[in-house]
């Protein structure tokens, strides 16, 4: 496997220093997917998309286009994008929202074409100061253009499209949060079913909710076909896709990749990708799908970039982060601070998650610190199997979102790869990495 | 009668409620309005989004208080907000961290004396490929070393950031320039 030479699909104007300009935009193909879609009917925009098999890039992967045709039966009513991006180590969206704007923009007005919806909403995470500010300027030129607001480019067709600061809450990223968070109030997840906002969304009514790079892929799919999309990658996982690279790496940053057809060993260690371990030392771990995943070791270098593929081998894409840990690594405070953040972030609502989260936060906190006890190790398996039973892949979930048995999924499998390394800390009375 | 906020911003206020099916959606974006006044959400503005948005100030408050970015107690004019998640922790977040309370003098959660600065022990803030990331009131500065940050400390306080860093509160400064035109529900 290598990197192949698949066309750049959503970071095809990165390398301009004003690739958040409308004139830019239009420089380089913009609002020219828009335009083709206006041209054709709904149903076919949907039928490309459909047809690109594209799977959601927001972290559970559902394919797009089955997403919509759930609500072409009953009138669409909101499109909602998520762009709160907040999961540890995931910093894709928040590239795109603030280099390609109008990508987004496209893309929304796309959907809400293909879904008949006359108002979107692009929740941005609040801390990203700069990306609302592009996405605003750039909505604002896009309605002087004419390529938002009413009778878009003489179609007939017309949509407003609003941008909502977020103000600081992971647990918004989870759709029925983010709904509740645009209706004003606290993020607290919905109870399922109803499991998609279809039926029941914004303001009761039915809405599509979908990521930001999951749409930013539409101008491409419009102008290019779905198939053309779809015969990128492999199997399910069509296109390409956006890996967020962190940690130990050479070159962390984010990398536009032709799913499938790359491993993980090719993002990590090719010259043009990763370009390998800082100061050339060897890979300890790595956590191939934001910090809900399970981690993996140097055994699965070798695996494809696939949604299937790493699913069958125990973890997942999520929301495609990578983040790398070297040979020097204390795998308990990685651990630990990543339960710490779980548990900062736990709205609370069941008790699993909250009291759960609080607990392995604690023993892990006293292992890192050298005062952790011989069967501590053990205590935080049986908290991982009172918050998700059987700590299995994919997790059990007794609770009403995925946040509570992600917890487990990431700490059990660490404790299973580095068993060792808990007990050092238990034994020796602190870290052997100082 | 509103008391508290600007007549400007309470016109962008009522833009913004405009926006929404239900007034009530532009709570937390008016919360970030009242912010922009202030540095901080004051129990004054807070009356004043209850009654524009027809609702309780304890229902305001209520939702406020469950997302950090909105402050209900009064903070420094510059919030420097380090990453200690997992990809800044890799790559010395903890030292930083460290460095900074000490040139500081104050503990993460804590505004210095002169009002200046209030530094947050943050989570990731999506831009791991710097780590490790700090913002200040939300701009970015990322790779940053402890002689990095001290440089970023003077340059705050000498007013050499003034163009880059708005004060404490100021978070999109493009406003919406158009109404809503499709119609629709
Ligand atoms: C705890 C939690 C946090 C999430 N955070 C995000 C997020 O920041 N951005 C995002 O797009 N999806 C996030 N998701 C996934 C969303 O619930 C939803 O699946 C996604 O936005 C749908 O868009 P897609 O189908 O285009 O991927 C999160 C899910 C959970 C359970
Ligand atoms: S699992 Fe955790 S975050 Fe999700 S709804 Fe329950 S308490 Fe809240
Ligand atoms: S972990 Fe620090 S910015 Fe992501």
């Amino acid at each position: 496997m290598a990197v192949t030479e698949a066309p750049r699909i959503v970071t095809s104007r990165l390398g301009y220093e004003d690739s958040h300009t409308l004139e830019r935009y239009l420089a380089t193909g913009g609002y020219e997917g828009l335009r083709k879609a206006l041209s054709m009917s709904p149903e076919a925009v949907a039928a490309e998309v459909d047809a690109a098999s594209l799977l959601g890039r927001g972290g559970a992967g559902f394919p797009a286009g089955r997403k919509w045709a759930m609500l072409r039966k009953a009138p669409t009513t909101y499109l909602v994008v998520n762009g709160d991006e907040s999961e540890p180590a995931t910093f894709k969206d928040h590239m795109l929202l603030e280099r390609d704007p109008h990508q987004l923009v496209e893309g929304v007005v796309i959907a809400a074409y293909a879904l008949g919806v006359s108002r979107a909403f692009i929740y941005v995470r609040g801390e990203f100061a700069l990306g609302m500010e592009r996405v605003q300027q750039a909505l604002n030129d896009a309605y002087a253009h004419g390529a938002v607001g009413q009778d878009i480019f003489g179609s007939g067709f017309s949509v407003d499209v609003v941008v909502h600061p977020g103000a600081g809450a992971y647990i918004c990223g989870e759709e029925t949060a983010l709904i509740e968070s645009l209706e004003g109030k606290r993020g607290f997840p919905r109870i399922k079913p109803p499991y998609f906002p279809a039926a029941i969304g914004l303001y009761g009514e039915p809405t599509v909710v979908n990521n930001v790079e999951t749409l930013s892929n539409l101008p491409w799919i419009i102008l290019n076909t779905g198939a053309a999309f779809s015969a990128l990658g492999e199997g399910r996982s069509t296109g390409t896709r956006l890996f967020a690279l962190a940690g130990h790496v050479r070159n962390p940053g984010v990398h536009e990749i032709e799913m499938v057809k790359t491993t993980f060993r090719d993002l990590i260690y090719a010259p043009v990708l990763g370009g390998g371990i800082l100061g050339g030392r060897e890979l300890k771990a790595f956590i191939p799908g934001g910090v809900s995943a399970p981690w993996f070791g140097p055994e699965q270098l070798d695996l494809p970039l696939g949604q299937d593929e790493v699913g069958a081998a125990g973890s997942m894409l999520g929301s495609g982060s990578v983040v790398v840990m070297d040979e020097s690594t204390c795998v308990v405070r990685a651990a630990w601070r990543i339960t710490k953040f779980f548990w900062r972030e736990s709205c609370g609502q069941c008790t699993p998650c909250r009291e759960g989260s609080g607990w392995l936060e604690k023993i892990l906190r006293r292992i890192e610190g050298g005062e952790g006890r011989e069967d501590d190790i053990e205590l935080l398996m049986d908290v991982c199997d009172n918050i998700s039973p059987g700590v299995s892949w994919p997790p059990q979930q007794t609770t009403i979102c995925v946040l509570g048995p992600s917890i487990p999924s990431s700490i059990a499998s660490a404790i299973r790869m580095f068993r060792d390394d808990f007990l050092v800390h238990v034994k020796e009375g602190g870290c052997p990495h100082g | 009668m509103t008391r508290h906020l600007s007549a400007e911003l309470l016109a962008a206020a009522k833009e913004l409620i405009a926006l929404y099916p239900n007034p009530r959606s532009a709570l937390v974006p008016l919360c970030h309005l009242a912010q922009e006044q202030d540095g901080w959400l004051t129990p004054d503005a807070i009356e004043d989004i209850a009654e524009l948005l027809d609702i309780t100030p304890a229902e305001v408050l209520g939702t406020a208080s469950f997302y950090d970015m909105l402050h209900t107690e009064e903070v420094g004019r510059y919030v420097i907000a380090i990453c200690t998640n997992i990809a800044c922790m890799l790559r010395g977040a903890d030292d930083l961290l460290a460095h900074a309370e000490d040139h500081l003098g104050i503990r993460a959660g804590a505004t210095t004396p002169d009002g200046m600065f209030t530094i947050e022990e943050a989570e990731c803030l999506a831009d791991c490929g710097r780590a490790p990331c700090v913002q200040v009131n939300h701009r970015f500065f990322g790779n940053l070393t402890p002689e990095g940050f001290d440089q970023l400390a003077a340059d705050l306080r000498s007013g050499a950031l003034e163009s880059e860093v708005p004060p404490h509160g100021t978070l999109c400064r493009v406003r919406r320039s158009v109404g809503l035109e499709a119609g629709g529900h």
